[in-house]
């Protein structure tokens, strides 16, 4: 079982292109559960999921609860070309171990795309499969990583809405008991997969946290009629906020 | 009046139907044309029909504007040269052969070579790029006597001279696919811990292989020229030199026949090569379907 500790993020600020996208920024991921980041596109959502994972030149702290740091302990799905084209998805879902020249576990590999139904595919190069089939090889990926913490850029926004319901379903399955940040602008996903929902609003960006107090955990059924109500709510709020 | 609109309107009347029935047997016609030639005509433009159409072309050309055998030989006449000559040719063929898969190779290994450290060292990429500009902005043909002179008349200068020629555009393309490797890319690797010459190995070369590969096609299409440029300026054998004395010899359906020759030898390379990139690169395939 894994060990996911809370994340914190202290002072967070960011420019881009002579603009403020957030300053003084503070945010937290709660261990072992997942947060949904709603808000508008261009808001800095994907900005600040890729300042927790080092990607950007950025000033903040970013801790946590543990005091192990971030470093090796991450893991990133982003939303498309996350497949390398010329890497069987095989290869694909090894790749971490590739780069970091480590023992490949083919054996684990295998068995876990065997598990997502892509026991016939492991031989095709990414171009061959649909966009499903290529999300749920990027989430054996991730998972293959075995990386307490995960960060998920609108990893489901490329799919229709049927993939996209059973893919939802798989990873918050697959992924509990992990330090989740999964940023999205779907308020429905959010509520379905998220323990903690946050809002990101404003110029500069502020967050805020929603308290939904939803009875059961994620993955939610959509036939939980106070879902749909918080839905509804949700969407008010980003309305009014735009 | 009565009558007069009587009798215009029979007229009228039988004109339309007249009409109706030359229209109907024309289209009638037509439609049996249409389909015939819509069976044939694919025929006429299917790529084994070219050199049909070509050859079509070139002896009407002959027979109308009755050109004399010196300014353009008949196809047949040249066909006819082809066989009579084939062993100088096939001997001669060799050495130009030799020279453009010696000049091939090297000149690719020489451009993956400059781009790779261009685009591994930004100070050698600044101080670079004149020399290879002003490499390209030389015209081979005043280069190629000089490298003659350097290094005689054998086959040295001949692949020097195609490497020239063609290691430019394979430096361009490929150092154009090293700069714009995905950004997505690289933070999976930042994220994954990878090192910066695993990166370089594993996601920024082979995100750069299909860049390479039109790179390498280009150079296949010019190779040939690099190949008789330099038998042009100074050489006792290869197409380049057949090509000149038979010019200088006035056996003009020879020189068409060593054309011919250097056409199909290009379009044989540039498959040949086209085909293996596409076996050695098969996912560059899937995007276009």
């Amino acid at each position: 079982m894994l060990k996911s500790p809370a994340v914190l993020v202290n002072n967070a600020s960011l420019y881009y292109q002579d603009k403020v996208l957030f300053d003084q920024l503070n945010f937290y991921l709660a261990a072992g559960q997942t947060t949904c980041l709603l808000g508008m596109s261009g808001i800095g959502k994907s900005r600040l999921l890729q300042l927790i994972a080092g990607l950007n030149t950025f000033s903040a702290s970013v801790s946590t609860c543990d005091q192990k740091g971030l470093a090796g302990r991450l893991a990133y799905m982003p939303q498309t070309h996350a497949l390398l084209p010329w890497l069987t998805i095989l290869d694909n879902v090894v790749l971490g171990y590739r780069l970091r020249r480590d023992n490949k576990p083919y054996t684990q590999a295998r068995e876990l795309l065997h598990q997502l139904g892509l026991g016939d595919v492991i031989n095709k190069y990414p171009e061959q499969l649909s966009g499903g089939m290529q999300q749920r090889a990027t989430l054996a990926r991730v998972l293959l990583e075995k990386r307490p913490i995960v960060l998920m850029d609108e990893p489901f926004s490329a799919l229709d809405t049927i993939t996209r319901y059973h893919l939802q379903e798989l990873t918050a399955n697959a992924l509990k008991d992990h330090t989740v940040l999964l940023v999205t602008h779907d308020p429905l996903e959010a509520l379905r997969l998220g323990h903690h929902v946050a809002i990101m609003s404003g110029e500069p960006a502020k967050i805020n946290h929603i308290n939904c107090d939803l009875a059961d955990l994620p993955p939610r059924s959509l036939n939980n009629p106070e879902l749909l109500q918080w839905q509804a709510k949700l969407l008010n709020m980003l309305q009014e906020l735009k | 009046m009565a009558p007069f609109i009587v009798l215009r309107n029979l007229f009228s009347n039988r004109i339309t139907l007249l009409q109706k029935f030359l229209i109907s047997l024309w289209s009638l016609k037509l439609t049996a044309c249409k389909k015939l030639f819509l069976k044939i005509y694919p025929l006429f433009f299917h790529k084994m029909c070219i050199p049909v159409w070509f050859i079509m072309i070139w002896e009407g050309l002959i027979r109308i504007l009755q050109l004399p055998n010196y300014i353009l030989p008949s196809p047949f006449a040249v066909l006819q040269s082809l066989i009579n000559h084939a062993g100088l040719i096939t001997s001669q063929t060799l050495p130009t052969l030799a020279e453009i898969l010696f000049g091939l190779f090297f000149g690719i290994i020489l451009g993956m070579a400059i781009a790779l450290s261009m685009c591994l060292f930004r100070k050698l990429h600044a101080f670079l790029l004149p020399l290879l500009l002003a490499s390209q902005a030389l015209p081979v043909f005043a280069i190629a006597p000089l490298l003659v002179l350097w290094f005689g008349y054998g086959i040295t200068a001949k692949i020097i001279t195609t490497i020239f020629m063609l290691f430019f555009p394979i430096t361009n393309n490929f150092l154009d696919g090293l700069k714009q490797t995905p950004e997505n890319y690289l933070n999976l690797a930042k994220i994954m811990n990878s090192n910066r010459w695993q990166v370089l190995y594993q996601i920024r070369i082979p995100a750069a292989l299909p860049n390479l590969a039109s790179g390498i096609r280009l150079a296949t299409a010019m190779a040939p020229l690099g190949a008789i440029i330099g038998e042009w300026v100074g050489s006792n054998q290869g197409l380049g030199f057949l090509l000149l004395n038979t010019n200088a010899q006035m056996q003009i359906d020879l020189m068409f026949a060593v054309l011919v020759v250097i056409f199909f030898l290009g379009i044989f390379l540039y498959f040949l090569v086209d085909t293996l990139l596409n076996r050695a690169l098969p996912w560059t395939l899937l995007k276009s379907s």
